[in-house]
């Protein structure tokens, strides 16, 4: 047996079985950012959702990321909680990786460049990957700027690498694409919820902050669907430190968008949309 | 309604020439509706022709070594921290990293926030009648392919000669160009890029003034006198 103790060692762990009790010894630890399995047993659970609908809760570090595949009608919360978070996401279909968020279509087709409650979020393909249904953040959203890059926050944090406590949205965005059977192909342009950017008469992207600590915002999955979520600061964020605090992570087993719903016929773009997407899938034989 | 597909000759058409001076390596007119691409060796400098005035030339640009480098508006609008393209504007891949560079440009500003037409997005944009309508995505796909290229690479692009302001509201959309017959726009390539471009067909809107006309590449190298 050795006499050198880890600075993070708490039992001895010379032998098999005394390795084995050490590693099971660790599992109920507690922390802030972690899983909660299954979903229903999350001690977070928002007061207007049922916990036997949950199927999905995690706490995501900051930085850090996180990605799942969802059913059609799956509604996803993401919550700010510290008012420090930012998630940058990028959507796929489940069903053809290559239909993707489209950044340039999601502002052009609503004539929109702002995300809020009711906002598309559309692949290239003419259809309806997701829809902002809630917005309790005060629009503090962002399409415009994307993640930080590995050799941005070098210059800037001293370090961007995913393992480190600066990493660069896009490091973590390329490993939650590669879970997925994903590549840096798969990366396009993304948005950002949590921080906001507002474009001046003359063009300058201004900085707006963000919502606060416990803004959410609520997406519904319009089809099956891929989401790869990266908490990691804003390109634009002015502040010296680097900025990401936890973000928490609910969803449950919902409704995809109707007529019903008041963004279904906002506008007549938004309503051909919808109609694209509930005929794909109708085809499909997804309900 | 009466809708003009394309005007591939006409008498107001301004072919100009270079913006920067130099041995012309390549030269070469996109028909109206067409797609093109070609690489730029780095250091050279590839001059886009408005040849009959507010044509939108859709513009993807890649490392001719690594296609999976390829231009990111993101990266490039966050970095200059404006949502226009003006003269000196970088024009970067998803690390941040320069691919060209904006020598000359006679427009006010040039769009990049836009996107490209493509048949499907022109059934939420016009209606389901416009499906059949030939789109910038179609000539992306077409020219891509024969460099290798597909779906997943198309990304976010340029619009040299095109219109997009967006308002304090956030309300944004195209509208009438601010460019003319002859208009240019000059990028140095900072390394080997390939450029894929294409002559957008979109008749819908006026970001063609709704008669696509053609657009002359011409590319030049700085280095070698002419």
């Amino acid at each position: 047996m050795t006499d050198d103790l880890g600075a993070g060692r708490r039992s001895d762990t010379a032998t098999l079985a005394q390795a084995r009790d050490d590693a099971r010894g660790r599992a109920d630890t507690a922390v802030e950012a972690m899983p909660y399995l299954p979903p229903a047993t999350s001690p977070h659970v928002p007061a207007d959702v049922d916990p036997a609908s949950l199927v999905w809760a995690e706490t995501v570090a900051g930085p850090g990321y996180t990605h799942m595949t969802v059913a059609r009608g799956t509604r996803i919360r993401l919550e700010d909680l510290t008012g420090d978070a930012c998630a940058h996401v990028v959507l796929h279909s489940a069903l053809n990786p290559a239909e993707r968020l489209n950044v340039a279509d999601t502002q052009k087709i609503p004539w929109q460049a702002y995300l809020g409650t009711g906002h598309p979020l559309l692949s290239g393909d003419g259809r309806v990957l997701a829809t902002v249904v809630a917005d309790a953040a005060g629009g503090h959203h962002d399409a415009f700027c994307g993640v930080t890059t590995l050799a941005g926050n070098v210059a800037r944090y001293g370090a961007g690498a995913a393992h480190t406590a600066t990493a660069a949205g896009r490091e973590l965005l390329l490993l939650a694409a590669a879970k997925q059977g994903l590549t840096a192909r798969d990366v396009p342009p993304s948005v950002s919820f949590f921080k906001g950017v507002r474009v001046a008469a003359d063009g300058a992207l201004d900085w707006t902050g963000g919502g606060g600590a416990g803004a959410t915002v609520d997406l519904v999955a319009e089809m099956p669907l891929t989401i790869l979520i990266a908490n990691a600061v804003h390109p634009l964020d002015p502040a010296e430190a680097y900025r990401a605090g936890p973000l928490r992570v609910h969803a449950w087993a919902a409704a995809a968008s109707s007529p019903a719903d008041p963004w279904w016929g906002a506008t007549p773009e938004r309503t051909r949309a919808y109609l694209n997407t509930d005929q794909y899938l109708l085809a499909r034989g997804i309900r | 309604m009466t809708v003009t597909w394309a005007t591939h000759e006409a008498d107001y058409f301004d072919r100009s020439e270079p913006l920067v001076a130099g041995v012309v390596v390549d030269d070469h007119e996109i028909a109206p509706r067409e797609g093109w691409s070609l690489v730029v060796r780095a250091g050279r400098v590839l001059t886009l022709v408005d040849v009959g005035g507010n044509q939108s030339g859709d513009c993807l640009i890649y490392d001719a070594a690594d296609r999976d480098v390829r231009y990111s508006v993101q990266a490039t609008l966050a970095a200059q921290r404006n949502a226009y393209l003006v003269d000196g504007a970088v024009l970067r891949d998803q690390e941040g990293h320069p691919l060209m560079t904006i020598v000359g440009n006679e427009v006010d500003r040039q769009d990049t926030i836009g996107g490209a037409c493509s048949k499907e997005s022109n059934t939420l944009r016009y209606g389901h009648h416009t499906l059949f309508h030939h789109a910038c995505r179609e000539n992306f796909l077409l020219e891509g392919a024969r460099h290798g290229l597909g779906p997943r690479d198309l990304v976010s692009n340029i619009n040299w000669f095109m219109n997009v302001p967006v308002e304090p509201d956030g309300t944004l959309g195209i509208v009438d160009g601010m460019s003319g017959p002859g208009r240019r726009v000059a990028l140095r390539a900072e390394r080997d890029v390939l450029v894929v471009l294409s002559n957008c067909p979109q008749v819908n809107n006026p970001c063609n003034d709704f008669n696509p006309t053609p657009l002359r590449v011409v590319v030049t190298d700085p280095a070698v006198a002419a």
